[in-house]
């Protein structure tokens, strides 16, 4: 952690209903810097992303945005959900909604303009989105909305970008379309990612480095030296083995308790 | 038709169905079916506890539309939406029973206040309708972005630093006061049918939010000027033919979205592609 | 000096009647409210009984007595909701609402015409508010029958409903007819609400339907005891209602009594807002009361 660091949490501690959610979470992102935030369910990565975008109090801790604390109304951090949720006829047409990445959350009355009208097209070219640009979002498949929100979310130049588990529900080929799409924009514009996943796997050619969550506390470095069995062995608090395959990254838990080994196993990727 | 009282009728109608399109578009999106519903009828039950005290009907109409915006948003935090409409509407009605209870000659007006009086608008009812019209449309036209956003993705909507819960209390709110005019002119159950069926024709007509809202609006025009037309002569009540043309817009609406699903598309559809 | 029970009220005949039938409704709309509830389907549960309502204008203005009148309306809406059969929440609920409105809209017209034919001033607030006091003794035991199938239905349906509502894709996978299963709930909660309407009127029919439900789901955790809850909650509303407009008779404004729509209502928001005055033990962290948690709240409860 260096004084240079975009986004800071030190020793953020989140406590509800009487679990323990996080505990003395300490991590700095820099500039550009491309995080994979991994970790099985139920970890507390969702919490996490709740914290830093503001929405989840602290129960101890603090969440720096360069150095001082992080204001309630923050333009400079990104969000894609996991899930929109939306109604099929819902009357947004996929550049609507992009366009509302640019002033959404801003009143008054905004009159058409060429300017926002060209940027909304080259972001959706961007993303690969150009095609669908009048379709309505209710009515498009997961990986097709991801895209769509990665544009609403990158139009207003954010410094930082948080995706909730953009991974989660689709399926290899659009999980690699994905991955290249934000690598290569964020490359570009040179935007933070912090991006949560249970599996890394498919984010190992892009990451930089790694936040893993095991319950309710971090590991943070370099993908070689925290994915180790001695590092995630006292993350998880329990044995843990770590296999390095054709090039893929299995954690699996030792064969004590059958419901960690196949949740463990499963998350990490090796059962499909 | 077009002369003397009537043009009065006109001129509030057309008022009314303005705001109605408007709000409707919003109710329709947030699935605040419901909440149209409970604040324009439990408005009613405040009206016959005005007329009881001797005061200004509209005066109870707005104190109980706005206590039923109240209600909703603040039941709302702790409790599921449709469960908290539910009771702050029961709640409103049950207290109108009493104050209709009470009062000895209410009926006939308590007739009025749920089905509308349109051909009884004098030209300085108008007024306040015209007036009141204007400021809901400028309310929703400063809202409308995130408005938009908060109603359609509200997770990000957080996230941008708005705060949903005050959005869908201002919301309720513009809904009480759009109310509390025009339940005068056409009735509780009427301004919830113009603002629903309008609205939700529209938006299955097309997806460029703006041009819904406007369509709503239009939709809503026609749906009441049919609707005095066919009153005036035949003295059916408006609310009939408000209901039953806004059932046939909304199933309208819907045979063409179903339809334009199923043939050749015009419309760009998505390919099937990550 | 005016005593709880005012002398007479146990002696007086359309008491009793009041009291058995209101004490069947109480309890049939408590347990098909618990799953009304459950499945987030508040406003239909509304909305069918005022288009039960209308139903019954419609009888009267043929001459059926209205009991028949709100049966068929009832029943023919819920089937008609169930033929646009639309499953996502939002998308029901306008569909719900435009149904809902063309039966308002039908009945500003009966109640038009039947002023044409017969002076009715008082009807609009009898139908609205209902009168539990002038129960006719020969309608009784049709309505008692009515409402025991309804209870029968959503009894025998209960595990069921429970799973649909849970995951409708769970249940379709292990065989249920989650499409018939919605069907048969719906037509309960239309015969169930359509005979409290006609009672207790389309007010205190939502009332007793949502209003003991919504307060035993916040007390009791599993469906069974949040059933058996909801029906003692609903049971003690209307008797402590009936017993209230009994002695209100005794109050200003002389002579009248108070309704007892408003004694039944009262009471059963008052106890719903009660169970927020006890504060949760198990949070102990700072509330998380944000607009995701609302989201949560409802995608969790009512996938359908």
């Amino acid at each position: 952690m260096t004084s240079d660091d975009l986004l800071r949490l030190q020793n953020v501690s989140v406590r509800l209903g009487g679990r323990d959610i996080l505990k003395d979470v300490s991590f700095g992102i820099r500039p550009g810097q491309f995080t994979g935030l991994i970790g099985p369910n139920g970890a507390g990565k969702t919490t996490l992303l709740k914290v830093i975008l503001g929405l989840q109090p602290v129960t101890s801790g603090a969440v720096l945005l360069d150095g001082e604390p992080r204001p309630a109304r923050d333009a400079s951090i990104g969000y894609v959900p996991q899930k929109l949720g939306l109604e099929p006829d819902v009357p947004l047409r996929v550049r609507d909604v992009v366009s509302l990445g640019l002033d959404g959350h801003k009143f008054g009355i905004r009159l058409p303009s060429r300017a926002r009208r060209e940027l909304v097209s080259d972001m959706l070219t961007a993303v690969g989105a150009q095609r669908y640009a009048d379709a309505r979002v209710g009515e498009l498949s997961g990986g097709e909305q991801q895209r769509v929100m990665i544009a609403h979310a990158l139009i207003s130049r954010p410094r930082l970008l948080l995706l909730d588990e953009p991974l989660a529900n689709l399926d290899i080929s659009s999980e690699q379309g994905i991955v290249s799409v934000l690598a290569r924009l964020a490359r570009a514009e040179q935007v933070a990612v912090l991006l949560s996943a249970h599996d890394m796997n498919p984010l190992m050619p892009v990451m930089d480095r790694i936040v893993y969550v095991a319950a309710g506390r971090v590991a943070v470095g370099d993908t070689d030296d925290v994915v180790q069995p001695e590092v995630l062995s006292r993350l998880y608090g329990q044995h843990v083995d770590v296999i390095r395959v054709h090039g893929r990254i299995l954690v699996v838990a030792a064969p004590e308790g059958v419901d960690e080994d196949h949740a463990v196993a499963e998350d990490a990727g090796v059962m499909r | 038709m077009f002369t003397g009282v009537m043009a009065n009728t006109w001129l509030a109608a057309t008022a009314v169905a303005v705001i109605a399109g408007v709000v409707g578009f919003f109710a329709v999106l947030r699935g605040s079916t419901f909440a149209a519903h409970a604040i324009p009828n439990g408005a009613f039950a405040g009206a016959a506890g005005a007329s009881l005290l001797g005061l200004n009907p509209f005066a109870g109409l707005a104190a109980f539309s706005v206590a039923g915006a109240l209600g909703i948003a603040g039941l709302s935090r702790r409790s599921r939406p449709d469960v908290a409409t539910a009771l702050t509407f029961v709640m409103m009605l049950g207290i109108g029973a009493l104050f209709v209870s009470w009062s000895t000659e209410y009926a006939q007006e308590a007739y009025s206040l749920l089905f509308g009086e349109v051909f009884g608008v004098s030209a300085s009812e108008v007024l306040p309708i015209l007036g009141l019209g204007a400021v809901s449309i400028v309310v929703i036209a400063v809202m409308f972005r995130p408005l938009m956003l908060s109603s359609a993705l509200p997770e990000v909507a957080a996230a941008r630093g708005l705060n949903t819960r005050r959005m869908e209390l201002a919301f309720l709110l513009v809904m009480a006061l759009a109310t509390s005019m025009t339940v005068p002119v056409v009735g509780a159950l009427l301004m919830f049918s113009l603002m629903i069926g309008p609205a939700a024709a529209a938006r299955s007509l097309t997806a460029r939010p703006v041009l819904a809202m406007t369509l709503s609006v239009v939709i809503a025009l026609v749906t009441v000027w049919i609707g005095i037309a066919a009153s005036y002569q035949s003295n059916w009540p408006l609310g009939f033919f408000v209901g039953v043309i806004g059932a046939a817009v909304f199933l309208a609406g819907r045979a063409y979205a179903a339809a334009r699903r199923r043939l050749p598309v015009s419309e760009p559809s998505p390919p099937r592609v990550a | 000096m005016h005593y709880v029970f005012e002398p007479g009220f146990f002696a007086s005949g359309p008491v009793h009647v009041a009291l058995a039938v209101g004490t069947v409704i109480a309890i049939t709309s408590a347990v098909v409210g618990v799953f009304t509830v459950i499945r987030g389907q508040s406003f239909a549960g509304h909305s069918l009984a005022d288009i039960a309502t209308t139903g019954g204008s419609g009888a009267f203005l043929i001459g059926v007595n209205q009991f028949w009148g709100y049966l068929a309306f009832g029943a023919g809406a819920a089937a008609f909701m169930e033929m646009i059969g639309i499953q996502r929440r939002r998308g029901r609920d306008v569909a719900t609402g435009v149904v809902l409105g063309a039966a308002l809209g039908l009945a500003a017209l009966f109640l038009y015409l039947g002023t044409q034919y017969s002076s009715t001033t008082g009807a609009s607030f009898s139908i609205l508010f209902g009168s539990i006091f002038v129960l006719t003794p020969s309608t009784v035991p049709a309505l008692i029958v009515s409402a025991l199938l309804a209870l029968a239905t959503v009894v025998a349906l209960a595990r069921v409903l429970l799973l649909t509502s849970l995951s409708p894709d769970i249940a379709a996978a292990r065989g249920v007819p989650v499409r018939a299963v919605g069907a048969a709930y719906l037509m309960a909660l239309a015969v169930s609400v359509a005979l409290s309407a006609v009672i207790i009127g389309a007010v205190l029919s939502t009332a007793l339907l949502i209003g003991p439900a919504a307060t035993a789901l916040r007390l009791a955790k599993s469906p069974l005891k949040a059933m058996i809850t909801a029906a003692g909650l609903g049971v003690v509303a209307i008797w402590l209602g009936i017993v209230l407009a009994y002695d209100s008779f005794y109050w200003p404004p002389a002579g009248r009594g108070w309704p007892v729509s408003f004694f039944v209502v009262t009471l059963i928001v008052g106890g719903y807002l009660i169970t927020y005055l006890r504060r949760d033990p198990r949070r102990a962290g700072p509330e998380q009361a944000g607009p995701e948690q609302s989201i949560d709240a409802e995608r969790a409860c009512s996938p359908v």
